[in-house]
């Protein structure tokens, strides 16, 4: 399971490696959507509202959905389905390697858009240092759910579109925690309580991951 | 359940709906701090019992045995697509009823209440999974694919819950209609609110039903327009 | 001798089409069979219904002894190989990428998918992603693969279209070699192709087998 999920992974960062896709379409796409968000808040607010965490999780939950939705879609290519099929890859280590290959490229692009929220919201660069780890327990959380919301919609009939009403809702406890202990940084308080949340929801998508990959890829 | 019950339960449903209206609207008395207002009691707690607990339920449970390989069936498929559909009505109505006694006492037809957004985020779970559903035409697929999303829903049930209520609580200070909440209740209001529970279950039960056998009709009909469609490719001429 | 494919009124059901509509057919190991017929015929479905890549509807088979109304599917795919339409696993990843992923996932030594690619002339292109191959020499790439993988079941969906007379020819010899080693073959085409790898021909028309 471990030997899979190393090949899958470095495939699918090799795969990002050559198109770049994540890097010329998903970056700016954050980029941009963190300096709406300053636009949305207007001229007073928007460098010293306090809501630059908070936005900071938004524009990464979307930032995730196209991450997934793009990682989702490698699989979906013409042939690629049944000549992958039989190879007979061990569904749980594919899962994993796909996960670890998505949470790698949310950090790369969390560690972009922090920077642009500390510098475009303001919000203070010591406390997006204080809150890095629990960021990127987030962020890799928000990976393993995102496999396996996105693995949910290759299939034939169904619609890519489908991926954020099913992703979003298990997304919300997400971004409440990862908000909540980014913020809590920020005013220099304890983070204690939301690490429950996030670590549980990373350990139970791993699991479900792990055990339901292989049902969603054979059907 | 034997014949006379299954005929009984559509008669006994709208027996037991009009008892607890007459009781709810006529019988019981008004709160004597929220009025008529207070009435919702009968209608909204029993709404989102059925809504939260035993629809949602329901279809979770199906969708395990559908997964677990000694008890996969169609029936299984079939009652958790039923629940859930009725699951999305229900919580559309608890959404409502709450909206409709939190505007008077509230001010707001919405507010952050944890119990009410984590509420609104069930319902988008219910949405998703009848999405899902019509995306998938192939119907093995569409039953794998939407019992793993009905599993992953109820697994997200709790943390939702959790995290909106510390969300609300570790924000700041309680507001006002956290203590308004707890009524105080005896009596005939007792009577009604435990009627209201009955009737509402006996509702889900017989919405389910009728829902089902939409499903098995359908799903017969599907059989016989393939077996027309196998008849007639088989009949194509060879050019 | 236990036939490796044995279908009987097999049906194959797609959004409520039966792309298959009740094929028998039986297939002895060590041949090599061509299913022929008309665009929509069938042939495709076939070849995914005898790798574990479509569910029996209806009727009974079994392929390589699994029965394909009980067995996991997973571990029919495990064992056949398959070449499909666009020859390739992954379209980012260069020809001698995507066969040293798949080498890798089945266990085959590495040092083939040099030899391999050597072997179908597309050395030269070797680390250009495969996106940008053309059609002949995706379907390279796809022989190449016929080289690595080893199989007692090879599945082609179309192996003939797209290729020059110089790849037809190699591609008979790989077919050949699997046959020869005890493999068997069965691929598909619009018409009937004369080979040495080919032993039996069978015509597919509105998704049964046509005599």
């Amino acid at each position: 399971m471990i030997r899979v999920a190393g090949r899958v992974a470095r495939k699918d960062l090799l795969i990002e490696w050559r198109s770049r896709v994540l890097l010329w379409q998903v970056v700016p796409f954050g980029a941009m959507a963190l300096l709406l968000a300053g636009l949305a808040l207007g001229p007073t607010r928007a460098g010293s509202s306090g809501a630059g965490p908070g936005l900071y999780y938004l524009v990464m939950v979307l930032v995730t959905l196209l991450a997934a939705q793009r990682s989702a879609q490698v699989e979906r290519g013409a042939g690629t389905r049944a000549s992958v099929a039989t190879l007979g890859l061990d569904p749980a280590g594919v899962f994993l390697g796909k996960a670890l290959a998505l949470c790698v490229e949310l950090w790369a692009i969390g560690l972009v858009l922090g920077a642009g929220t500390v510098l475009f919201l303001h919000t203070a660069l010591r406390a997006a240092l204080v809150a890095s780890p629990s960021i990127a327990a987030t962020l890799a959380a928000l990976a393993a759910a995102g496999t396996l919301y996105g693995a949910l919609t290759t299939g034939d009939g169904s619609a890519a579109t489908l991926l954020p009403v099913l992703a979003l809702p298990g997304f919300s406890p997400l971004l409440i925690a990862g908000e909540r202990s980014f913020s809590a940084a920020a005013a220099g308080g304890a983070t204690g309580s939301w690490w429950v949340i996030t670590l549980v929801a990373l350990v139970v998508y791993l699991a479900a991951g792990v055990v339901l990959y292989g049902v969603l890829e054979d059907a | 359940m034997t014949r006379l019950a299954q005929r009984l339960l559509g008669p006994v449903t709208l027996l037991s709906l009009a008892v607890t209206a007459w009781l709810g609207l006529w019988v019981t008395p008004p709160d004597r701090v929220q009025g008529d207002l207070a009435r919702l009691v009968y209608v909204h707690p029993a709404l989102a019992w059925v809504a939260l607990y035993l629809s949602f339920g329901t279809a979770t449970i199906a969708s395990v045995l559908y997964l677990w390989p000694r008890t996969r069936s169609v029936t299984a498929d079939r009652v958790a697509v039923s629940a859930m559909e009725v699951s999305l009505v229900f919580i559309l109505l608890t959404l409502a009823t709450g909206s409709i006694w939190g505007r008077p006492t509230w001010g707001v037809w919405w507010a952050w209440d944890a119990r009410l957004t984590s509420t609104a985020i069930l319902g988008v779970l219910a949405l998703g999974y009848l999405a899902l559903r019509r995306a998938n035409d192939d119907p093995e697929a569409r039953a794998r694919r939407s019992a793993v999303f009905a599993i992953l829903s109820a697994i997200n049930v709790p943390i939702i819950h959790f995290s909106v209520v510390w969300w609300k609580t570790l924000h700041q200070g309680a507001t006002v209609f956290t203590s308004t909440r707890s009524l105080k209740i005896h009596g005939i209001m007792a009577w009604t609110l435990l009627i209201s529970f009955v009737a509402f279950t006996l509702a889900y039960g017989w919405l389910v039903r009728a829902r089902y056998r939409l499903e098995v009709a359908r799903a017969g009909r599907e059989a016989a327009l393939l077996a027309e469609a196998i008849a007639r490719r088989a009949a194509e001429v060879v050019r | 001798m236990t036939p490796v494919v044995a279908l009987r009124d097999a049906v194959v059901v797609a959004g409520g089409f039966p792309l298959l509509a009740g094929v028998t057919l039986e297939i002895a190991p060590g041949t090599g069979t061509l299913l022929v017929g008309a665009n929509g015929a069938g042939k495709t479905s076939l070849l995914r219904l005898l790798g574990g890549l479509e569910r029996l509807a209806a009727g009974e088979g079994s392929v390589l002894g699994l029965d394909l109304r009980r067995a996991d599917r997973r571990d029919l795919r495990r064992r056949v190989g398959w070449l499909g339409h666009d020859g390739s696993f992954y379209d980012d990843l260069s020809a001698r990428e995507n066969l040293r992923f798949a080498a890798d996932a089945l266990g085959r030594p590495r040092e083939l998918v040099d030899a391999a690619l050597e072997r179908v002339g597309l050395t030269p292109r070797a680390a250009t992603p495969t996106r940008r191959l053309s059609a002949g020499q995706r379907r390279r790439l796809a022989l190449a693969w016929l080289v690595v993988r080893r199989a007692e079941l090879w599945l082609l969906d179309e192996p003939y279209a797209a290729l020059d007379e110089d790849g037809r020819a190699l591609l008979d010899e790989l077919l050949v070699d699997v046959v020869a080693s005890g493999g068997t073959v069965v691929a598909s085409a619009h018409d009937p192709v004369r080979s040495p790898a080919i032993t039996a021909t069978v015509r597919l028309a509105g998704g049964r087998v046509v005599p």
